[in-house]
């Protein structure tokens, strides 16, 4: 649920971040569409169904359809399943908040949303996930069934910050040429905006915005509650507590733990090194192990 | 139609005493006032889920439970009378399902003919000598009565499997206290909010000899698909036990567990809301993926409590249910508190004759059928249908019973015309266990869906008892509203002192 939900919400994040990009662009306003939906790793899906990328195809294969699983509607429909089968975890007020996620979302998502629309409505979707995941801080207890929620929230978290590099990786190579370009700095303010790290990155850096800097911020600053050292760290934390009580760390503790040792310890220069896209590829199959290890070691399927 | 008792107005068009506090409060209020109000009971029940699913559609859809502002309310007094003939009912009920799968005493004694035990497809002979933990059959039981007129109560049916419904009570009795505050200032109602703790005891208190001080108790549902779903999940939830699926249990060492995160935990009492057939594919349907396999073979060496037992099927089984005055005497000596509806068993040669030259004003009900498949309304049927009927029925004669069509009381909703009579029937939830018989004051009550076939005894017709076939509670919940029992303390009734 907690996972399905916080794809709901990032999904929302980058189509207002789409938008945004698209309606300050001079030309070709539908080509931005395809490197977001690249981000939010349906493109291909979207090609079967779609001969050609338009803005309003895309909004509406990333908002409402029920082609596309990932689709924000149908995230929401499915977590609200989850919660219901599970309904006996939660607390009322955080079953109330889903469901009123669900119920709103279904009403607001049952036509297409107009071009006029869409800024409140994906508002108003990213409030009422907030709402969740507030009443699920007030109200619920620091069990194991928390500790649950917010692995799920968390591996959603960093597979989708690695995403976003993984397709924009290039903006942020060093490279000698067109750096301080505007084009940069739209693909470099749309990298920030997708991830809500705009705000968060200006108090740190100041205005100035240069690949380097966003790459650290994203990567392994460990104050910003999107990047991979960030959610790594939270997964890690609440993989602890479920290990409480055991002599031994389990198996998707040891392997949290390599992760961060392997990607997340060294310093940028190393990363680049390395290779910045290899290093996301790596981490990317990475995480998608570290859940199936999770579901493993606590029977999620049996 | 005949004319009929109504609650609130009784036979003579006056104000019957326990709607008195409720009428005045009516007709202060702006009716403008109440629909907005009906309206945000709607909006409160969809957001907390309180809903039913519906079958035979592509998806399972979820609907809402119809619900209706005004109370049914009954005297202290009438609900102390109804209480002592349900407990005596209830106690019957027991006895005579311990008896059938033990000695038999009743057979021996000739009050009910070998066959209809034993022929009987709700008998279950796996239950034979099997002693439930605590010598409780039917630990939840929802009897069924229909009033037709001033103190006259029938039992419609007993529901001795799984009876549903207690969720919708007490959801709607927790909407109606936020959204009517002042009406409960008013009137003086007993409280049906213990009813999740107490069945937790009562669940508890029936544990069996290899439980711990405190039982594990846990809810089996048949899964998120299953019309009932939002009552299995809320009736965990208020308890505070776990809700689990077939899938999620196993017998291990000789005791039925459940998965957890840390291995798996021995269950004390399992309240099963999934039907006998599916409860065990080692031991009855093979096909079933919603039960246990091996659980009747831990209940058998009294490693767990199934609540209710298996086999219970029995004791509401319609052929049965015209035995159940004698069953009554039988078993606790007294003469029954509760009337049944005169019964005809076709099966007797005499009571054929009349049923065959009266069945145009004869209900005639399939014995095992479960819900309104094979039965005839005389009443309102065409001659056609009448005529195809009287050939079932000369063929197979056994199959079939027939009872008289009822007049049965009316009570208010809020309808655009205001207050407008209709048809109920009433079911209150009982629980037992070793610490004795509890009954909630209230209930749930469903109205016949049609408002031209009410008369008789169709209510009974749509219900089903496992819901795990089509028809569920579509249309037998079609109107469950809360009851105010005892209400007015001032002039009848458990007396509650004044200060």
């Amino acid at each position: 649920m907690y996972r399905l939900l916080e794809r709901a919400e990032n999904t929302a994040r980058l189509i207002e971040t789409g938008q945004r990009i698209a309606l300050t662009r001079l030309n070709e306003p539908d080509a931005e569409w395809r490197p977001v939906l690249q981000s939010a790793s349906v493109l291909d899906a979207y090609l079967a169904a779609n001969e050609t990328v338009t803005k309003d195809a895309a909004v509406d294969w990333l908002l409402r359809s029920h082609e596309n699983p990932s689709s924000v509607l149908c995230c929401i429909e499915q977590a609200r399943q989850n919660a219901r089968m599970v309904r006996t975890a939660l607390t009322g007020d955080v079953w109330e908040a889903i469901n009123a996620a669900y119920m709103h979302a279904r009403e607001t998502l049952a036509r297409k949303v107009g071009e006029r629309d869409l800024p409140n409505v994906l508002r108003a979707l990213r409030q009422q996930a907030a709402l969740v995941r507030g009443m699920t801080h007030g109200t619920m207890m620091r069990n194991e069934i928390y500790d649950f929620a917010r692995l799920g929230t968390f591996i959603e978290r960093a597979d989708n910050t690695a995403r976003i590099l993984d397709v924009k990786y290039y903006v942020l190579l060093p490279s000698t040429l067109a750096v301080g370009s505007s084009i940069d700095n739209v693909q470099w303010e749309s990298i920030l905006r997708s991830l809500s790290a705009k705000g968060g990155f200006r108090m740190e850096y100041g205005s100035k915005l240069a690949p380097r800097e966003i790459t650290h911020f994203l990567v392994l600053d460990k104050r910003m509650p999107r990047s991979l050292a960030f959610c790594t760290s939270k997964i890690r934390d609440n993989l602890s507590y479920l290990n409480r009580g055991n002599r031994e760390p389990g198996p998707s503790l040891r392997l949290v733990s390599q992760i961060e040792q392997q990607y997340l310890s060294h310093d940028l220069d190393q990363i680049f090194e390395f290779g910045l896209h290899e290093m996301i590829t790596e981490l990317l199959g990475a995480f998608s192990g570290l859940a199936r290890q999770i579901e493993l070691d606590y029977r999620f399927y049996e | 139609m005949a004319e009929c008792f109504d609650e609130m107005w009784g036979d003579a068009g006056g104000l019957r005493a326990p709607y008195r506090g409720f009428h005045d409060w009516f007709a202060e209020e702006d009716p403008k006032r109440l629909r907005a109000k009906q309206r945000e009971a709607e909006e409160i029940f969809r957001l907390t889920g309180i809903t039913f699913n519906v079958y035979g559609r592509a998806e399972a859809e979820e609907r809402l439970i119809p619900f209706d502002i005004v109370p049914r309310i009954m005297s202290g007094t009438e609900w102390h009378r109804l209480s002592r003939g349900i407990e005596q009912r209830v106690r019957a009920i027991n006895a005579f399902l311990h008896d059938i799968y033990h000695n038999q005493e009743i057979v021996k004694a000739g009050r009910i003919p070998q066959e209809m035990i034993t022929r009987n497809d709700a008998f279950l002979p796996h239950m034979i000598g099997v002693a439930p933990p605590g010598g409780v059959y039917t630990h939840i039981v929802g009897i069924d009565l229909v009033c037709t007129g001033e103190g006259e109560f029938y039992v419609l049916e007993d529901n001795a499997r799984t009876p549903s419904g207690v969720s919708y009570m007490l959801e709607n009795r927790e909407t109606m206290l936020q959204m009517f505050p002042e009406l409960f200032s008013r009137n003086r109602v007993q409280p049906v909010q213990n009813y999740p703790a107490n069945l937790r005891r009562s669940l508890a208190a029936c544990a069996p000899p290899a439980a711990g001080v405190d039982p594990v108790v846990a809810v089996l549902t048949p899964g998120i698909f299953n019309s009932a779903y939002f009552e299995h999940a809320f009736l965990a939830d208020q308890m505070g036990v776990e809700l689990v699926e077939g899938h999620d249990l196993r017998v291990v060492d000789g005791r039925v567990a459940m998965r957890t995160t840390c291995g798996y935990k021995a269950i004390d009492v399992l309240y099963r809301r999934v039907d006998d057939e599916f409860l065990d594919p080692l031991n009855f349907n093979p096909e079933s993926q919603l039960g246990v396999p091996g659980i009747m073979d831990v209940y058998r060496t009294g490693g767990i409590t199934i609540a209710n037992a298996p086999g219970t099927g029995i004791a509401d089984d319609k052929a049965i249910y015209s035995y159940m005055p004698e069953i009554v005497e039988f078993y606790t000596g007294e003469r029954p508190l509760l009337q049944n509806v005169p019964t005809w068993r076709c099966s007797d040669p005499d009571s054929l004759a009349y049923v065959l030259d009266n069945l145009a004003d004869l209900v005639v009900k399939e014995v095992h059928g479960s819900g309104g498949y094979g039965m005839l309304v005389g009443p309102t049927a065409s001659k056609k249908d009448i005529a195809a009927f009287r050939r079932k029925l000369k063929a197979r004669p056994g199959n079939y019973i027939a009872q008289p069509t009822l007049s049965l009381s009316t009570v208010p909703i809020f309808s655009r015309m205001g207050l407008t009579p209709r048809h109920v029937d009433l079911r209150p939830y009982v629980l037992v266990s070793p610490e004795g018989i509890r009954i909630t004051p209230g209930g749930a009550d469903a109205g016949g869906a049609e408002e031209g076939i009410a008369r008789g005894q169709l209510l009974s017709g749509g219900r089903h008892q496992g819901h795990m076939g089509a028809g569920g509670l579509g249309r037998c919940w079609a109107r469950p509203r809360m009851e105010f029992s005892g209400c007015i303390a001032c002039w009848s009734g458990p007396r509650t002192p004044r200060a």
